[in-house]
């Protein structure tokens, strides 16, 4: 009962924001979460759910968290929102792509709520964007994977071909082909985030057409199990997956958003919140490289922990010149680095994989 | 000992008194289930079922109510009369998804016309065609090929998933997404547009449609003569063929509308709440429907009830989520709960219970 109370009372201050002048008022500050899959994913969303516990952590009884998991991306999501928006959230954050529309049309009705929305390009007055370059991680494992290949040929479970995805199996690619000129790559396309059967499926077919390394982009830890079942090498996908170390799993990327998520709440307490587009990698820390396992050896290891060294201090971008697009037109000339613009709208695969990206 | 004696005919009482019944004891379970993660159950229940239609925020609940329940309804009036004559139709998720795309592809082909007198109308024809089309193929194939429509409808709505993908990623896909997947967003168009009717109060012309769809369905079963075909069908195939009813056209019938009214439903959601066609559109109100024809006792106005109860539970169970901290897995576990009473409940209905005080060997 004291809760029901208690969000009766902070539902009614934020009813009351403008009599406040856009300031959430003596309360605790609310933060609400809006998640794709279960919390109990093992990756992308428990992640986030990390960032959340992280908040609470750190601000103890001045924040107050509410959460939704599952949520389908579409009117579901803007209910979602909406329910936490006028239940008093004072900045809610949406983390999956798939949330944008419903994100932007919320944050309209809400003026005085501030929303955090993942890995999406439309902003608002009262909506930042917010991403992580998880491409830096995938340089890391790509040269892994092409050192640690016996086959030469590593395997990529692709979730949906958008730009993220696409960068991610491009920055893994370059690097193991400079580890491993003989080296080829199958990507499967799976069109899901979270879907652990299809995922094994996946991970199963890669293995056997002779990869003996499995990279992923979807959430579960099926292709870990299929993984270490065929004897094979993988990767630990936005979690760290550590329960599969120190075979198959012999690194992983990890999604670090609990700084992000600490700094922007402190930024709605301070009243300095302000809609930006935060990009951040293995430099500020929201990209983490898991622990690099035994079953690596020692030299191919240092490699890898230079290669993520010079990336997080800026020395090295993972899209460096000379490369070309997959149809042989160039795209960087020796030493040009990507910028920003391209990669974000990444739709190309670079010269040397095979296949065609869906669509 | 007691036993289940069969009834001579099933009982009236009953069939009406087995989802009240099952409401309950989804409530007691679920209680016990929300007490047992160590959450009040009372409070939960109560988030559940009343706080969405008379709580504190129910002036928007009450709205989100409506759109939930729409598309729900609308589809399960179709596949009832498909049910009561023993047509299978499993598939409605899969017609749709089509009805969507459909309707969908006709407005975003005349972006960005503004003739919404035209283009609206339009699109609420091509969503009805697609999902009836889409249902024609398992309706032909058994006409034809005596194929099971069971598993035909059910295996289209993979075909039709697989489709949907390839529309967000190909033809549908935004030129001004920057590469992303999904079409445009159709509430930003508004000759396109399913605009809620009053604003706020979730009423939008899909709803509209499954009240009518309502009304229209109880008409025809009681004073027309395709629905005494169709109750006769259901209740005595032989007598029907003795009656003259046609058991293809009867099929293909049934599949027709009930593919259409789908259909209807996936455009009506894609131009309105949705907005956008994209890889996940589809979040299961084809297969919800099938519960709530079932919960609804396959009769109109007990299908609408249904719908709204059926709308309920997701709308309270993610404010029990949202607010309470009830895992999702809890909620669905609890909605699954409901279908099973109903099922184990039903029972009563074609058996009663016997207390048998001869010992047996």
């Amino acid at each position: 009962m004291k809760k029901i109370v208690l969000l009766a009372a902070v539902a009614a201050m934020s009813m009351n924001l403008p009599a406040f002048g856009g300031s959430h008022g003596d309360g605790p500050v609310k933060a609400g979460f809006v998640y794709v899959g279960p919390i109990g994913d093992g990756g992308w969303t428990y992640e986030h759910h990390q960032g959340l516990l992280a908040v609470e952590e750190h601000f103890g009884d001045k924040v107050e968290t509410v959460y939704q998991e599952s949520v389908p991306e579409g009117a579901d999501a803007e209910r979602a929102m909406t329910q936490m928006a006028l239940q008093g959230a004072d900045i809610i954050f949406t983390t999956s792509f798939g949330y944008m529309d419903p994100t932007i049309s919320v944050a309209a009705k809400f003026p005085d709520v501030k929303f955090e929305h993942a890995t999406g390009y439309k902003r608002a007055d009262n909506v930042s964007t917010y991403s992580a370059r998880f491409y830096e991680g995938r340089a890391v494992q790509g040269h892994i994977a092409g050192k640690m290949t016996k086959t030469n040929k590593i395997g990529y479970i692709a979730s949906y071909p958008i730009p993220e995805v696409i960068r991610g199996i491009n920055s893994a690619y370059i690097h193991a082909r400079k580890a491993n000129p003989d080296v080829e790559m199958s990507v499967i396309w799976v069109y899901t985030w979270f879907d652990p059967p299809k995922e094994a499926d996946a991970a199963k077919a890669l293995i056997d057409n002779g990869v003996d390394v499995v990279l992923q982009h979807t959430d579960s830890t099926a292709p870990q199990a299929a993984a270490a079942e065929a004897g094979v090498i993988s990767f630990g996908q936005a979690s760290d997956m550590s329960e599969y170390a120190p075979l198959p799993r012999v690194s992983s990327i990890i999604d670090n958003w609990a700084p992000y998520y600490i700094a922007r709440v402190q930024a709605v307490m301070d009243g300095t919140w302000e809609s930006v587009d935060t990009w951040d990698g293995i430099g500020p820390g929201m990209v983490e490289i898991g622990e690099i396992t035994d079953a690596v050896p020692a030299d191919v290891k240092a490699e890898a922990e230079a290669l993520r060294d010079a990336i997080g201090s800026g020395e090295y971008h993972p899209f460096t010149g000379p490369l070309n697009k997959q149809d042989g037109s160039p795209w960087l000339a020796e030493g040009e680095t990507a910028d920003d613009g391209t990669l974000v709208g990444m739709n190309f695969y670079v010269e040397g994989i095979a296949g065609e990206i869906p669509n | 000992m007691i036993r289940l004696e069969r009834r001579p005919a099933p009982s009236r009482a009953w069939a009406w008194a087995t989802p009240l019944l099952a409401v309950l004891a989804t409530m007691v379970a679920g209680g016990l289930l929300f007490a047992f993660l160590g959450k009040d159950p009372l409070l939960v229940i109560r988030t559940i079922f009343w706080d969405p239609v008379l709580g504190e925020f129910a002036f928007y609940y009450r709205g989100q109510l409506l759109v939930k329940a729409g598309p729900l309804i609308l589809i399960a009036i179709g596949l009832s009369l498909g049910f009561r004559a023993g047509v299978w139709n499993i598939g409605a998720e899969g017609q749709y998804i089509m009805g969507a795309i459909c309707g969908a592809a006709v407005g975003l082909a005349f972006y960005p016309m503004e003739a919404r007198w035209l283009i609206f109308p339009m699109m609420v024809l091509a969503g009805g065609l697609g999902g009836f089309l889409w249902a024609m193929i398992p309706g032909i194939l058994r006409t034809r090929f005596n194929t099971n429509e069971i598993l035909v409808s059910l295996l289209l709505v993979y075909v039709a998933e697989q489709i949907l993908a390839w529309m967000a990623l190909g033809p549908l896909r935004s030129p001004d997404g920057a590469g992303f997947p999904g079409s445009r967003n159709l509430r930003h168009y508004d000759a396109a547009a399913n605009h809620e009717l009053i604003a706020g109060s979730g009423m939008h012309w899909g709803v509209v449609a499954a009240f009518v769809a309502v009304i229209l369905s109880h008409v025809l079963l009681t004073r027309h003569i395709l629905g005494f075909n169709i109750r006769l069908a259901g209740a005595s195939p032989r007598a029907a063929r003795f009656a003259g009813v046609s058991p293809g056209w009867l099929v293909l019938t049934c599949l027709g509308v009930s593919g259409a009214l789908a259909g209807l439903a996936g455009l009506f959601e894609v131009a309105g709440p949705a907005g956008q066609i994209n890889i996940d559109f589809n979040v299961g109100y084809g297969f919800t429907a099938i519960i709530v024809a079932f919960l609804g006792r396959l009769h109109p106005v007990g299908i609408m009830l249904a719908g709204f109860l059926m709308a309920l539970t997701y709308i309270g169970g993610e404010a029990a989520q949202a607010t309470l901290g009830v895992p999702a897995a809890a909620i669905q576990a609890f909605q699954g709960m409901l279908l099973f009473f109903l099922l184990a409940l039903d029972v009563m209905t074609n058996y009663r219970v016997r207390v048998d005080v001869r010992a047996r060997a």
